[in-house]
Protein backbone atom coordinates (compact mmCIF):
# COMPACT_ATOMS: atom_id res chain seq x y z
CA UNK A 1 0.00 0.00 0.00
CA UNK A 2 1.18 3.23 -1.16
CA UNK A 3 0.73 6.28 1.23
CA UNK A 4 0.94 9.75 0.14
CA UNK A 5 1.16 11.74 3.46
CA UNK A 6 2.91 9.91 5.70
CA UNK A 7 1.09 10.45 9.30
CA UNK A 8 4.49 11.23 10.86
CA UNK A 9 4.35 14.52 9.93
CA UNK A 10 1.64 15.49 11.55
CA UNK A 11 3.00 14.27 14.96
CA UNK A 12 6.08 15.31 14.50
CA UNK A 13 4.50 19.09 14.53
CA UNK A 14 2.58 17.68 17.62
CA UNK A 15 5.46 17.27 19.66
CA UNK A 16 7.22 20.24 18.66
CA UNK A 17 4.15 22.35 19.70
CA UNK A 18 4.81 20.44 22.65
CA UNK A 19 8.72 21.15 23.23
CA UNK A 20 7.54 24.78 22.97
CA UNK A 21 5.50 24.28 26.27
CA UNK A 22 6.81 21.65 27.74
CA UNK A 23 4.91 19.70 30.72
CA UNK A 24 7.02 17.37 32.22
CA UNK A 25 10.29 19.35 32.92
CA UNK A 26 10.01 22.08 35.60
CA UNK A 27 12.45 25.42 35.08
CA UNK A 28 14.67 26.30 37.95
CA UNK A 29 12.25 28.36 38.96
CA UNK A 30 9.81 26.13 39.22
CA UNK A 31 11.77 23.80 40.88
CA UNK A 32 13.40 26.48 43.40
CA UNK A 33 10.15 28.07 43.94
CA UNK A 34 8.61 26.24 46.55
CA UNK A 35 11.57 25.43 48.51
CA UNK A 36 12.21 28.87 48.90
CA UNK A 37 8.53 29.03 49.94
CA UNK A 38 9.26 26.62 52.83
CA UNK A 39 12.33 28.02 54.05
CA UNK A 40 9.99 31.83 54.22
CA UNK A 41 7.71 29.72 56.31
CA UNK A 42 10.20 28.44 58.67
CA UNK A 43 11.99 31.99 59.18
CA UNK A 44 8.84 33.46 59.84
CA UNK A 45 8.10 30.75 62.47
CA UNK A 46 11.30 31.79 63.71
CA UNK A 47 10.83 35.40 64.22
CA UNK A 48 7.26 34.45 65.80
CA UNK A 49 8.92 32.66 67.97
CA UNK A 50 11.69 34.85 68.79
CA UNK A 51 10.77 38.19 68.97
CA UNK A 52 6.82 38.61 67.45
CA UNK A 53 4.77 36.80 70.01
CA UNK A 54 5.50 38.75 73.10
CA UNK A 55 7.02 41.85 70.94
CA UNK A 56 4.07 42.22 68.53
CA UNK A 57 0.93 39.98 70.32
CA UNK A 58 1.82 40.29 74.04
CA UNK A 59 1.87 36.78 74.71
CA UNK A 60 4.13 34.33 77.03
CA UNK A 61 7.04 32.81 74.74
CA UNK A 62 6.34 29.14 75.35
CA UNK A 63 2.95 29.29 73.66
CA UNK A 64 5.38 29.11 70.30
CA UNK A 65 8.22 27.12 70.66
CA UNK A 66 10.52 27.10 68.15
CA UNK A 67 10.72 24.51 65.25
CA UNK A 68 14.03 22.48 66.41
CA UNK A 69 11.99 22.51 69.70
CA UNK A 70 9.28 20.86 68.24
CA UNK A 71 11.02 18.44 66.63
CA UNK A 72 13.46 17.62 69.11
CA UNK A 73 11.04 17.42 71.79
CA UNK A 74 8.17 15.16 69.87
CA UNK A 75 10.33 12.94 67.64
CA UNK A 76 13.45 12.71 69.40
CA UNK A 77 12.06 13.04 73.07
CA UNK A 78 11.25 10.46 75.67
CA UNK A 79 9.91 7.23 73.98
CA UNK A 80 6.61 7.73 75.80
CA UNK A 81 5.89 10.61 73.78
CA UNK A 82 7.19 8.99 70.97
CA UNK A 83 5.27 5.86 71.04
CA UNK A 84 1.94 7.84 72.06
CA UNK A 85 2.50 9.86 68.81
CA UNK A 86 3.14 6.82 66.63
CA UNK A 87 0.33 5.35 68.17
CA UNK A 88 -2.50 8.14 67.42
CA UNK A 89 -1.19 8.64 63.95
CA UNK A 90 -1.39 5.25 63.30
CA UNK A 91 -5.17 4.76 64.46
CA UNK A 92 -6.35 7.76 63.12
CA UNK A 93 -4.70 6.42 59.50
CA UNK A 94 -6.81 3.49 59.60
CA UNK A 95 -9.45 4.88 60.78
CA UNK A 96 -9.28 7.26 57.84
CA UNK A 97 -8.44 4.71 55.47
CA UNK A 98 -11.50 2.18 56.67
CA UNK A 99 -13.82 4.87 56.39
CA UNK A 100 -13.10 5.69 52.87
CA UNK A 101 -12.21 2.31 51.54
CA UNK A 102 -15.83 1.76 52.66
CA UNK A 103 -17.21 5.03 51.26
CA UNK A 104 -15.74 4.37 48.13
CA UNK A 105 -17.48 0.75 47.95
CA UNK A 106 -20.79 1.93 48.72
CA UNK A 107 -20.77 5.07 47.13
CA UNK A 108 -19.68 3.75 43.93
CA UNK A 109 -22.14 0.96 44.33
CA UNK A 110 -24.69 3.90 44.92
CA UNK A 111 -23.73 5.70 41.84
CA UNK A 112 -23.93 2.95 39.44
CA UNK A 113 -27.00 2.07 40.55
CA UNK A 114 -28.32 6.08 40.01
CA UNK A 115 -27.05 6.09 36.49
CA UNK A 116 -29.14 3.18 35.77
CA UNK A 117 -31.84 4.82 35.79
CA UNK A 118 -33.22 8.60 36.03
CA UNK A 119 -35.51 7.97 38.54
CA UNK A 120 -33.46 5.73 40.71
CA UNK A 121 -30.85 8.96 40.38
CA UNK A 122 -34.00 11.28 41.38
CA UNK A 123 -34.58 9.62 44.22
CA UNK A 124 -31.40 8.99 45.67
CA UNK A 125 -29.20 12.43 44.84
CA UNK A 126 -31.08 14.66 47.12
CA UNK A 127 -30.60 12.33 50.10
CA UNK A 128 -26.41 12.15 49.21
CA UNK A 129 -26.86 16.22 48.94
CA UNK A 130 -28.60 16.01 52.59
CA UNK A 131 -25.53 14.11 53.59
CA UNK A 132 -23.15 16.92 52.73
CA UNK A 133 -25.12 19.29 54.08
CA UNK A 134 -25.53 17.48 57.39
CA UNK A 135 -22.68 18.59 59.59
CA UNK A 136 -21.62 15.40 60.78
CA UNK A 137 -19.28 16.34 63.93
CA UNK A 138 -22.64 18.01 65.78
CA UNK A 139 -23.78 14.65 66.08
CA UNK A 140 -20.99 13.00 67.55
CA UNK A 141 -22.54 12.78 70.86
CA UNK A 142 -25.71 11.12 69.37
CA UNK A 143 -23.21 8.94 67.43
CA UNK A 144 -21.18 8.09 70.35
CA UNK A 145 -24.90 6.74 72.00
CA UNK A 146 -25.02 4.33 69.21
CA UNK A 147 -21.79 3.18 68.41
CA UNK A 148 -20.00 4.03 71.65
CA UNK A 149 -16.61 5.78 71.24
CA UNK A 150 -13.99 3.71 69.60
CA UNK A 151 -13.18 2.24 66.14
CA UNK A 152 -16.62 2.13 64.73
CA UNK A 153 -17.48 4.72 65.63
CA UNK A 154 -14.93 6.95 64.76
CA UNK A 155 -14.93 5.21 61.06
CA UNK A 156 -18.57 5.86 60.59
CA UNK A 157 -17.96 9.76 61.01
CA UNK A 158 -15.35 9.38 58.23
CA UNK A 159 -17.71 7.10 55.91
CA UNK A 160 -20.64 9.91 56.06
CA UNK A 161 -17.92 12.94 55.92
CA UNK A 162 -16.62 11.28 52.83
CA UNK A 163 -19.34 9.53 50.61
CA UNK A 164 -20.77 12.53 48.41
CA UNK A 165 -17.78 13.73 46.86
CA UNK A 166 -17.15 9.78 45.40
CA UNK A 167 -20.99 9.57 44.93
CA UNK A 168 -21.48 12.77 43.13
CA UNK A 169 -18.46 12.45 41.26
CA UNK A 170 -18.86 8.84 40.46
CA UNK A 171 -22.19 9.62 38.62
CA UNK A 172 -20.92 12.43 36.90
CA UNK A 173 -18.38 10.25 35.50
CA UNK A 174 -20.78 7.71 34.44
CA UNK A 175 -22.38 10.16 32.77
CA UNK A 176 -19.70 11.89 30.86
CA UNK A 177 -19.28 9.14 28.28
CA UNK A 178 -20.33 11.45 24.88
CA UNK A 179 -23.22 10.46 22.53
CA UNK A 180 -21.34 9.66 19.59
CA UNK A 181 -19.56 7.07 21.54
CA UNK A 182 -22.64 5.87 23.07
CA UNK A 183 -23.65 5.60 19.27
CA UNK A 184 -21.20 3.28 18.80
CA UNK A 185 -22.38 1.13 21.40
CA UNK A 186 -25.44 1.04 20.24
CA UNK A 187 -24.60 0.12 16.35
CA UNK A 188 -23.18 -2.60 17.43
CA UNK A 189 -26.14 -4.37 20.37
CA UNK A 190 -23.79 -4.19 22.92
CA UNK A 191 -26.26 -3.92 26.28
CA UNK A 192 -25.85 -2.37 29.47
CA UNK A 193 -23.47 -4.31 30.87
CA UNK A 194 -20.98 -4.30 28.30
CA UNK A 195 -21.78 -0.73 27.94
CA UNK A 196 -21.11 -0.19 31.76
CA UNK A 197 -17.78 -2.17 31.68
CA UNK A 198 -16.24 -0.88 28.35
CA UNK A 199 -17.80 2.62 27.95
CA UNK A 200 -19.10 4.41 31.65
CA UNK A 201 -16.70 3.14 33.38
CA UNK A 202 -13.40 3.85 32.13
CA UNK A 203 -14.84 7.35 31.13
CA UNK A 204 -15.61 8.06 34.65
CA UNK A 205 -12.34 7.01 36.07
CA UNK A 206 -10.49 10.54 35.89
CA UNK A 207 -13.67 11.96 37.72
CA UNK A 208 -13.61 8.74 39.75
CA UNK A 209 -10.01 9.37 41.31
CA UNK A 210 -11.24 13.06 41.67
CA UNK A 211 -13.57 11.90 43.76
CA UNK A 212 -11.10 9.82 45.87
CA UNK A 213 -9.13 12.77 46.42
CA UNK A 214 -11.37 14.77 47.89
CA UNK A 215 -12.93 12.08 49.91
CA UNK A 216 -9.20 11.31 50.97
CA UNK A 217 -8.32 14.43 52.23
CA UNK A 218 -12.25 14.52 54.17
CA UNK A 219 -11.87 11.05 55.81
CA UNK A 220 -8.56 12.38 57.29
CA UNK A 221 -10.41 15.42 58.34
CA UNK A 222 -12.94 13.43 59.92
CA UNK A 223 -10.88 10.90 61.74
CA UNK A 224 -8.67 13.61 63.06
CA UNK A 225 -11.28 16.20 63.96
CA UNK A 226 -13.91 13.48 64.72
CA UNK A 227 -11.32 11.98 67.40
CA UNK A 228 -10.70 15.53 68.65
CA UNK A 229 -13.96 15.54 69.12
CA UNK A 230 -14.80 11.90 70.59
CA UNK A 231 -12.83 12.94 73.84
CA UNK A 232 -13.15 9.11 75.07
CA UNK A 233 -11.59 5.53 73.85
CA UNK A 234 -7.86 5.75 72.54
CA UNK A 235 -6.30 8.24 71.18
CA UNK A 236 -5.85 9.26 67.98
CA UNK A 237 -3.90 12.12 66.69
CA UNK A 238 -6.26 14.44 67.21
CA UNK A 239 -7.07 13.14 70.57
CA UNK A 240 -3.42 14.23 71.67
CA UNK A 241 -3.61 17.75 70.28
CA UNK A 242 -6.16 18.59 72.72
CA UNK A 243 -4.33 16.29 75.48
CA UNK A 244 -0.97 18.24 75.15
CA UNK A 245 -2.65 21.28 74.94
CA UNK A 246 -4.38 20.91 78.58
CA UNK A 247 -1.07 19.62 79.79
CA UNK A 248 0.71 23.16 78.30
CA UNK A 249 3.13 20.44 76.39
CA UNK A 250 3.42 23.22 73.90
CA UNK A 251 5.97 21.65 71.19
CA UNK A 252 4.08 18.14 71.55
CA UNK A 253 1.27 20.19 70.61
CA UNK A 254 2.66 21.35 67.11
CA UNK A 255 4.66 18.12 67.11
CA UNK A 256 1.02 16.72 66.92
CA UNK A 257 -0.16 19.19 64.53
CA UNK A 258 2.18 18.24 62.18
CA UNK A 259 2.14 14.30 62.02
CA UNK A 260 -1.78 15.37 61.50
CA UNK A 261 -0.92 17.39 58.56
CA UNK A 262 1.41 15.13 56.98
CA UNK A 263 -0.89 12.55 57.21
CA UNK A 264 -3.67 14.99 55.64
CA UNK A 265 -0.97 15.58 52.42
CA UNK A 266 0.42 11.69 52.56
CA UNK A 267 -2.85 10.73 51.97
CA UNK A 268 -3.56 13.20 49.47
CA UNK A 269 -0.36 12.41 47.81
CA UNK A 270 -0.72 8.68 47.60
CA UNK A 271 -4.10 9.24 45.84
CA UNK A 272 -2.62 12.00 43.42
CA UNK A 273 -0.23 8.99 42.34
CA UNK A 274 -2.42 6.31 42.05
CA UNK A 275 -4.99 8.36 39.69
CA UNK A 276 -1.46 9.13 38.02
CA UNK A 277 -0.76 5.16 37.25
CA UNK A 278 -4.64 4.23 36.58
CA UNK A 279 -5.53 7.29 34.01
CA UNK A 280 -2.09 9.41 33.62
CA UNK A 281 -1.17 7.84 30.13
CA UNK A 282 -4.08 9.01 28.11
CA UNK A 283 -6.11 11.78 30.62
CA UNK A 284 -3.90 14.69 32.30
CA UNK A 285 -3.91 14.82 35.86
CA UNK A 286 -3.68 18.16 36.99
CA UNK A 287 -3.90 19.54 40.17
CA UNK A 288 -1.01 18.11 42.06
CA UNK A 289 2.64 17.50 42.34
CA UNK B 1 -26.97 -7.08 14.51
CA UNK B 2 -25.27 -10.78 15.95
CA UNK B 3 -23.89 -12.39 12.61
CA UNK B 4 -20.50 -11.09 11.98
CA UNK B 5 -19.55 -11.68 8.42
CA UNK B 6 -16.79 -13.65 7.46
CA UNK B 7 -13.88 -10.87 6.66
CA UNK B 8 -13.53 -11.67 3.02
CA UNK B 9 -17.20 -12.05 1.95
CA UNK B 10 -17.02 -11.23 -1.61
CA UNK B 11 -20.68 -11.25 -1.79
CA UNK B 12 -23.04 -11.65 1.16
CA UNK B 13 -25.66 -14.08 0.78
CA UNK B 14 -29.84 -13.66 1.67
CA UNK B 15 -29.94 -9.72 -0.24
CA UNK B 16 -33.46 -9.28 -1.20
CA UNK B 17 -32.29 -7.04 -4.26
CA UNK B 18 -29.27 -8.36 -5.30
CA UNK B 19 -28.30 -4.37 -6.50
CA UNK B 20 -29.27 -1.77 -3.84
CA UNK B 21 -27.39 -2.30 -0.37
CA UNK B 22 -29.40 0.19 1.10
CA UNK B 23 -32.63 1.47 -0.59
CA UNK B 24 -34.96 4.01 0.95
CA UNK B 25 -38.45 4.87 -0.27
CA UNK B 26 -41.19 7.51 0.59
CA UNK B 27 -39.38 7.76 4.37
CA UNK B 28 -40.44 10.84 6.40
CA UNK B 29 -39.46 11.97 9.51
CA UNK B 30 -40.83 14.42 11.96
CA UNK B 31 -39.57 14.42 15.41
CA UNK B 32 -41.84 14.54 18.88
CA UNK B 33 -41.17 18.01 19.17
CA UNK B 34 -42.76 18.57 15.73
CA UNK B 35 -39.80 19.83 13.41
CA UNK B 36 -40.66 18.18 10.78
CA UNK B 37 -36.84 16.21 9.18
CA UNK B 38 -37.16 14.43 6.05
CA UNK B 39 -39.66 14.91 3.68
CA UNK B 40 -40.63 11.67 1.28
CA UNK B 41 -36.89 10.71 0.80
CA UNK B 42 -36.60 7.85 -1.93
CA UNK B 43 -33.15 7.25 -3.28
CA UNK B 44 -31.16 3.70 -3.33
CA UNK B 45 -27.36 2.98 -2.72
CA UNK B 46 -26.52 0.17 -5.03
CA UNK B 47 -23.97 -2.36 -4.66
CA UNK B 48 -19.98 -0.63 -5.12
CA UNK B 49 -21.28 3.18 -5.81
CA UNK B 50 -20.71 6.20 -3.63
CA UNK B 51 -23.41 8.04 -3.39
CA UNK B 52 -22.80 11.52 -1.74
CA UNK B 53 -25.71 13.51 -0.19
CA UNK B 54 -25.01 17.76 0.10
CA UNK B 55 -26.81 19.99 1.38
CA UNK B 56 -27.08 23.10 4.01
CA UNK B 57 -26.59 22.38 7.41
CA UNK B 58 -29.67 21.53 9.24
CA UNK B 59 -31.11 19.84 5.97
CA UNK B 60 -31.62 16.71 7.66
CA UNK B 61 -28.53 14.83 5.74
CA UNK B 62 -26.82 13.17 9.03
CA UNK B 63 -30.84 12.03 10.12
CA UNK B 64 -31.04 9.99 6.71
CA UNK B 65 -27.93 8.10 7.86
CA UNK B 66 -29.07 7.84 11.42
CA UNK B 67 -32.55 5.84 10.54
CA UNK B 68 -30.78 4.19 7.87
CA UNK B 69 -28.45 2.66 10.59
CA UNK B 70 -30.96 2.08 13.24
CA UNK B 71 -29.96 5.02 16.05
CA UNK B 72 -32.69 6.95 15.00
CA UNK B 73 -36.53 5.24 15.04
CA UNK B 74 -39.85 6.64 14.35
CA UNK B 75 -39.42 7.48 10.96
CA UNK B 76 -42.16 6.66 8.21
CA UNK B 77 -42.17 4.74 4.74
CA UNK B 78 -39.80 2.01 3.91
CA UNK B 79 -36.48 1.91 3.92
CA UNK B 80 -33.82 -1.87 4.11
CA UNK B 81 -30.39 -2.64 4.31
CA UNK B 82 -29.28 -5.43 2.89
CA UNK B 83 -26.58 -6.18 5.26
CA UNK B 84 -26.50 -4.81 9.10
CA UNK B 85 -23.08 -4.75 9.04
CA UNK B 86 -22.65 -1.36 8.39
CA UNK B 87 -19.51 0.71 8.61
CA UNK B 88 -20.37 4.42 10.17
CA UNK B 89 -17.60 6.95 10.43
CA UNK B 90 -19.00 9.91 12.22
CA UNK B 91 -17.93 14.22 11.91
CA UNK B 92 -15.78 13.35 15.45
CA UNK B 93 -13.35 10.48 15.29
CA UNK B 94 -15.45 9.35 18.97
CA UNK B 95 -12.50 7.36 19.67
CA UNK B 96 -12.35 6.13 23.42
CA UNK B 97 -9.27 8.01 24.73
CA UNK B 98 -8.47 5.64 27.66
CA UNK B 99 -7.42 2.69 24.74
CA UNK B 100 -4.86 2.86 22.17
CA UNK B 101 -5.02 3.20 18.65
CA UNK B 102 -4.75 -1.03 18.25
CA UNK B 103 -7.54 -1.14 21.08
CA UNK B 104 -9.64 1.05 19.56
CA UNK B 105 -9.46 -0.27 16.46
CA UNK B 106 -10.58 -3.50 17.74
CA UNK B 107 -13.37 -2.38 19.71
CA UNK B 108 -16.22 -3.51 17.51
CA UNK B 109 -14.15 -7.03 16.62
CA UNK B 110 -14.39 -6.88 20.80
CA UNK B 111 -18.52 -5.85 21.13
CA UNK B 112 -18.85 -8.80 18.61
CA UNK B 113 -17.11 -11.20 20.46
CA UNK B 114 -14.50 -12.41 18.36
CA UNK B 115 -11.65 -14.12 19.52
CA UNK B 116 -8.05 -12.36 20.60
CA UNK B 117 -5.88 -13.44 17.88
CA UNK B 118 -8.70 -12.59 15.15
CA UNK B 119 -8.55 -9.46 16.53
CA UNK B 120 -5.23 -8.45 16.56
CA UNK B 121 -4.51 -9.79 12.99
CA UNK B 122 -8.19 -7.73 11.61
CA UNK B 123 -7.04 -4.79 13.61
CA UNK B 124 -3.28 -4.80 12.23
CA UNK B 125 -4.72 -5.55 8.58
CA UNK B 126 -6.77 -2.27 9.08
CA UNK B 127 -4.49 -0.18 10.73
CA UNK B 128 -2.27 -0.91 8.06
CA UNK B 129 -4.72 -0.41 5.52
CA UNK B 130 -5.47 3.80 6.50
CA UNK B 131 -1.78 3.98 7.10
CA UNK B 132 -1.27 4.37 10.65
CA UNK B 133 1.33 1.32 10.95
CA UNK B 134 3.46 2.51 14.25
CA UNK B 135 1.19 4.58 16.01
CA UNK B 136 -0.53 0.66 17.20
CA UNK B 137 0.19 1.88 20.91
CA UNK B 138 -0.29 5.76 20.39
CA UNK B 139 -3.26 7.03 22.62
CA UNK B 140 -5.71 9.11 20.76
CA UNK B 141 -4.39 13.22 22.80
CA UNK B 142 -1.11 12.00 20.83
CA UNK B 143 -2.77 12.17 17.49
CA UNK B 144 -3.54 15.04 15.26
CA UNK B 145 -7.15 15.39 13.74
CA UNK B 146 -6.21 13.99 10.75
CA UNK B 147 -4.78 10.71 12.34
CA UNK B 148 -7.70 10.26 14.57
CA UNK B 149 -9.85 10.45 11.84
CA UNK B 150 -7.84 7.58 9.94
CA UNK B 151 -8.29 5.31 12.80
CA UNK B 152 -11.60 6.00 12.99
CA UNK B 153 -11.93 4.98 9.48
CA UNK B 154 -9.49 1.77 10.33
CA UNK B 155 -11.70 1.08 13.35
CA UNK B 156 -14.87 0.87 10.73
CA UNK B 157 -13.18 -1.40 8.53
CA UNK B 158 -12.42 -4.00 11.16
CA UNK B 159 -15.61 -6.11 10.27
CA UNK B 160 -15.78 -6.08 6.72
CA UNK B 161 -18.26 -4.08 6.16
CA UNK B 162 -19.98 -3.60 2.20
CA UNK B 163 -21.72 -0.55 2.98
CA UNK B 164 -20.24 2.31 4.64
CA UNK B 165 -21.93 5.07 6.38
CA UNK B 166 -19.68 8.81 6.23
CA UNK B 167 -21.05 11.30 8.37
CA UNK B 168 -19.00 14.33 7.36
CA UNK B 169 -16.10 12.72 8.44
CA UNK B 170 -13.75 15.44 7.22
CA UNK B 171 -15.67 18.33 7.95
CA UNK B 172 -13.99 19.59 10.73
CA UNK B 173 -10.10 19.25 9.35
CA UNK B 174 -8.44 21.91 7.51
CA UNK B 175 -8.11 21.46 3.29
CA UNK B 176 -5.10 19.90 3.06
CA UNK B 177 -5.70 17.32 5.22
CA UNK B 178 -9.12 16.70 4.22
CA UNK B 179 -8.31 16.34 0.30
CA UNK B 180 -5.58 14.28 1.41
CA UNK B 181 -7.59 11.94 3.14
CA UNK B 182 -10.40 12.04 0.06
CA UNK B 183 -7.94 10.75 -1.87
CA UNK B 184 -6.94 8.23 0.65
CA UNK B 185 -10.61 6.93 1.13
CA UNK B 186 -11.41 6.88 -3.20
CA UNK B 187 -8.48 4.43 -2.71
CA UNK B 188 -9.77 2.18 -0.12
CA UNK B 189 -13.07 2.62 -1.92
CA UNK B 190 -11.22 1.04 -5.03
CA UNK B 191 -9.58 -1.76 -3.20
CA UNK B 192 -11.91 -2.92 -1.04
CA UNK B 193 -14.67 -2.48 -2.98
CA UNK B 194 -17.68 -1.16 -0.42
CA UNK B 195 -20.98 0.85 -1.09
CA UNK B 196 -20.94 4.41 0.32
CA UNK B 197 -23.24 6.64 1.23
CA UNK B 198 -21.40 10.06 2.29
CA UNK B 199 -22.86 13.68 4.01
CA UNK B 200 -21.14 16.86 3.44
CA UNK B 201 -21.75 20.37 2.81
CA UNK B 202 -19.02 20.10 0.46
CA UNK B 203 -19.29 20.19 -3.64
CA UNK B 204 -15.88 19.62 -4.31
CA UNK B 205 -15.78 16.92 -2.31
CA UNK B 206 -18.96 15.33 -3.07
CA UNK B 207 -17.89 15.97 -6.98
CA UNK B 208 -14.02 14.54 -6.46
CA UNK B 209 -15.37 10.99 -4.64
CA UNK B 210 -19.23 10.24 -5.82
CA UNK B 211 -20.49 8.11 -8.73
CA UNK B 212 -23.81 9.83 -8.01
CA UNK B 213 -24.65 13.16 -5.86
CA UNK B 214 -28.18 13.71 -4.71
CA UNK B 215 -29.16 17.34 -3.52
CA UNK B 216 -31.38 18.13 -0.07
CA UNK B 217 -33.37 20.64 0.33
CA UNK B 218 -33.37 23.10 3.21
CA UNK B 219 -35.53 21.86 6.03
CA UNK B 220 -37.09 19.52 6.00
CA UNK B 221 -35.39 17.50 3.81
CA UNK B 222 -36.29 16.05 0.64
CA UNK B 223 -34.11 15.07 -2.20
CA UNK B 224 -34.35 17.96 -5.35
CA UNK B 225 -31.86 16.79 -7.91
CA UNK B 226 -29.15 13.95 -8.67
CA UNK B 227 -26.23 14.05 -10.66
CA UNK B 228 -24.02 10.84 -12.06
CA UNK B 229 -20.17 11.63 -11.90
CA UNK B 230 -18.88 10.30 -14.74
CA UNK B 231 -15.20 10.36 -14.12
CA UNK B 232 -13.22 6.59 -13.96
CA UNK B 233 -11.74 5.42 -10.43
CA UNK B 234 -8.99 5.78 -9.74
CA UNK B 235 -9.28 9.17 -9.13
CA UNK B 236 -6.37 11.30 -9.14
CA UNK B 237 -5.61 14.78 -7.27
CA UNK B 238 -5.41 16.86 -10.46
CA UNK B 239 -8.84 15.62 -11.47
CA UNK B 240 -10.41 18.98 -9.08
CA UNK B 241 -8.28 21.01 -12.04
CA UNK B 242 -10.04 19.69 -14.94
CA UNK B 243 -12.60 21.45 -16.61
CA UNK B 244 -15.45 18.62 -16.56
CA UNK B 245 -15.29 18.73 -12.74
CA UNK B 246 -15.47 22.40 -12.16
CA UNK B 247 -18.70 22.33 -14.91
CA UNK B 248 -20.28 19.65 -12.59
CA UNK B 249 -19.58 21.36 -9.61
CA UNK B 250 -20.72 24.45 -10.81
CA UNK B 251 -24.12 22.55 -11.75
CA UNK B 252 -24.11 20.87 -8.27
CA UNK B 253 -23.62 24.55 -6.94
CA UNK B 254 -26.45 26.10 -8.80
CA UNK B 255 -28.57 23.29 -7.67
CA UNK B 256 -27.79 23.73 -4.27
CA UNK B 257 -28.35 27.53 -4.61
CA UNK B 258 -31.88 26.77 -5.59
CA UNK B 259 -32.60 24.17 -3.09
CA UNK B 260 -31.61 26.83 -0.57
CA UNK B 261 -33.63 29.57 -1.53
Amino acid sequence: MTTTMGPGAELEIRDKLQKAAPAGRATMKERLGPIGVFVGFIGLWYLISAWAIEAVFNKPKFLVPPPHEVIQDSFFGTAKIRNEMFKGVLLSAEVAFLGLLIAIVIGMALAVLMSRARWIEKSLFPYAVALQAVPILAFVPLIGSFLGFNFTARVFVCIVISLFPIIANTLFGLLSAEAGQHDLFTLHGAGKLKRLLKLQLPAALPSIFTGFRISAGLSVIGAVVGDFFFRQGEAGIGRLIDVYRARNDNPQMYGAVILAALLGIVVFWLFGQLSRVAVGRWHEVTGQS
Amino acid sequence: MSAVPTPSAGDAGGVVDPAAALRFQNVSMVFPDGTKALDDVSFEVRRGEFVTIVGPSGCGKSTVLRIASGLLRGATGHYSLADSNIGYVFQDATLLPWRTVQKNVELFAELHGLDRSERDRRAAEAIELVGLKGFERSYPRRLSGGMRMRASLARSLVLNPKLFFFDEPFGALDEITREKLNEELLRLFVHENFAALFITHSIYEAVFLSTRVLVMSSRPGRLVAEFEVPFPYPRADDLRFDPHFAELSGKVSHALREAHS
